[in-house]
């Protein structure tokens, strides 16, 4: 990068601990006085080798460490590599699996509801980051709901490990649809409310409206993906474009950004993205509840196709030899997609696993997005990303 | 002070807000009709493939016009690509994504293969301890994928970037570069990304060797070995 030294510069270190930074990212900046002429993002606090745990674990066994590549959305990357695995296994009639249709229905339910406790996360840590804490309370609070049930059917309240190869660890708690119901309805008045206490302040508006717009073709180049893409104007969801498990049969729109911010703010700035967060988590408890009303009832007995939650015999047996082959899976997440590519060289462990993620990819943009931001607008930057660290490194 | 009059995202929300929960209370209260009612037919999406995606032979064969030494490969579970040769693989990539009928504009992931301990193929498949890259790619217009493989012989691994051609290469090159040692000509910081700068060897090869200590901090524990492959 070209630095006209022109003035004085002096080159800081946000980070790695500073708080706005959502974990362990050190960012090298040059300013100019409160102007940024470069930005050097310096990641790999984080980098725990998952991809080569892999390697040494059989199929099933990984399903934990997905856990801890985005612990804000575990049950999504559950999701994402079961789905993977069960897709290299479908390429052979002898390893075919075929899932419970509730169990479908389940991770479905869970995946949405963990993409909503995972927005308020965002959300929330952008509006403290912009100096609001109350609205930060108001979005964890509902999050704790979320927690609460998933505590309640599978054990944990953050890694969860809940979704396995073939379908479900176990069933639903007894009561858990009715406990769901009445938690949407009260995120539905939350949200509600979170939107009335800030989404139209005029400081909170003033901060993020026409900050580091991104144009639409530089979303696609950059590889940004999930909200931050759509925020750059592009109608591109992967639940509803290529659908995976059974997305195909729910019905919700993608919001898109459209310079929500009014005259003073541009097509993929901060504040598009925040709003395409904010009205998808409205989108997300629409599918929740879809789900819930489709879902076939329990039936009690685990390896029933209908009402059952698991296949996990069969599941056993195939991945003992799964096909030979190759497999690239993507998976819409909080953060954008989430792409599994995955080498099989057909024995009971993985022989390369690549683990694409939103975040890393998001910072793949800040060298070229960043030089001409405030310093205070860069904090805006890392809040609309939504960048959570683990995921970035890996 | 939060402004009494409703502004245009607070409608927007709101609206969105009344629409959901509209539609659920007529699906509640007409059972017999669309989803609620069981039939499940799969609803229409709003953005369906525009029409004009190309199958992988017809991709092919315009990639093979434009550059003969491309070759087609496919595994055994059926997943197929189109192979690249390593000099050739910033050209391909700029047609691919220039080409109107292909438009590959997102590359979405990169991701580095060690082909060392992987049972050779039966056809003439890469040589078996190259290092291969792979690109997923996807176009936004026309909605198809592709996945191109460039491989990158042993001793000296070299494969021209494709930074200038989609810009997230740049940071996926990078993480090849660290953790399989693939070098890519033309990348304008090639350091290491996920691992310390003065890490010795790449992890992520499969013949990698574990370091005794790294800054004067022992790795292992005394006696305790890893082979670099699992535990059979």
């Amino acid at each position: 990068m070209n630095v006209e030294r022109e003035g004085d510069y002096i080159t800081l270190s946000m980070g790695p601990h500073h708080p706005a930074t959502h974990g362990v990212l050190r960012l090298e900046v040059t300013t100019d006085g409160e102007v940024i002429r470069a930005c050097k993002p310096d990641i790999g606090y984080l980098h725990r080798s998952i991809e080569k745990i892999g390697e040494f674990l059989e199929w099933y066994q990984f399903v934990p460490y997905t856990d801890r590549v985005d612990y804000v959305c575990s049950m999504n990357s559950n999701h994402a590599w079961v789905c993977a695995v069960e897709t290299l296994l479908a390429c052979s009639e002898e390893t075919k699996l075929a899932i419970p249709e509730r169990a479908e229905y389940i991770r479905i339910l869970f995946a949405e509801l963990n993409r909503i406790s995972s927005h308020m996360v965002g959300l929330g840590s952008m509006t403290m980051d912009m100096g609001a804490f109350t609205p930060f309370l108001h979005a964890l609070s509902q999050r704790e709901f979320i927690n609460d049930i998933f505590e309640k059917t599978c054990g944990a309240r953050l890694t969860y490990n809940y979704m396995c190869v073939g379908g479900l660890v176990r069933d639903l708690h007894p009561g858990a649809e009715e406990e769901i119901r009445a938690m949407l309805k009260g995120l539905e008045r939350a949200m509600i409310d979170f939107n009335r206490l800030i989404s139209s302040n005029n400081i909170f508006k003033a901060r993020l409206a026409g900050v580091a717009a991104v144009s639409a073709e530089d979303a696609v180049s950059y590889g940004l993906v999930g909200p931050n893409l759509r925020g750059s104007g592009i109608d591109f969801d992967l639940r509803r474009d290529k659908p995976y498990g059974l997305y195909g049969r729910f019905q919700f729109e993608v919001p898109v950004g459209k310079a929500y911010a009014g005259s003073e703010g541009r097509l993929g700035d901060c504040y598009d993205r925040y709003v395409v967060r904010l009205l998808e988590v409205l989108e997300s408890i629409r599918i929740c509840r879809q789900a819930l009303d489709q879902m076939p009832p329990a039936s009690g007995v685990e390896d029933d196709l209908v009402g059952g939650w698991c296949v996990a015999k069969a599941a056993q047996k195939a991945l003992r030899k799964p096909p030979v082959g190759e497999v690239y899976f993507r998976c819409e997440n909080p953060r954008g997609e989430t792409g599994y590519h995955i080498v099989s060289d057909g024995t009971k462990f993985p022989y390369r696993i690549k683990i694409r993620t939103g975040s890393f990819t998001a910072m793949s943009i800040f060298e070229k997005l960043v030089p001409g931001l405030m310093i205070a607008d860069l904090v805006a930057l890392i809040g609309s990303f939504d960048i959570v660290l683990p995921e970035v490194d890996r | 002070m939060i402004p009494r009059s409703p502004g245009k995202v607070r409608a927007k929300i709101t609206h969105a807000l009344e629409r959901g929960s509209e539609k659920s209370i007529a699906l509640a209260s007409s059972p017999g009709d669309g989803y609620f009612s069981g039939s499940m037919s799969p609803v229409p999406s709003r953005n369906q493939s525009p029409g004009t995606a190309l199958s992988f032979d017809a991709i092919f064969a315009k990639v093979q016009v434009r550059f003969p030494a491309a070759g087609a490969g496919s595994a055994p579970n059926g997943a197929r690509w189109i192979e690249v040769p390593a000099p050739q693989a910033l050209d391909v990539a700029n047609f691919l994504k220039g080409d109107p009928d292909l438009s590959f504009d997102s590359l979405c992931c990169l991701s580095g293969i060690d082909l060392l301990r992987f049972p050779a193929p039966e056809k003439d498949g890469p040589t078996s301890d190259a290092l291969v890259c792979a690109y997923d790619l996807q176009s936004m217009k026309h909605r198809h994928e592709l996945m191109v493989k460039v491989c990158a012989p042993r001793p000296k691994p070299e494969v021209p970037s494709v930074e200038s051609v989609w810009g997230v290469a740049g940071y996926f090159e990078r993480e090849i570069f660290d953790l399989l040692g693939v070098e890519f000509p033309g990348h304008h910081d090639l350091r290491r990304i996920l691992t310390p700068q003065d890490w010795v060897g790449h992890p992520l090869r499969k013949d990698y060797v574990y370091p005794e200590a790294y800054g004067g901090v022992a790795l292992k524990r005394e006696g305790q070995t890893f082979e670099s492959g699992p535990y059979k």
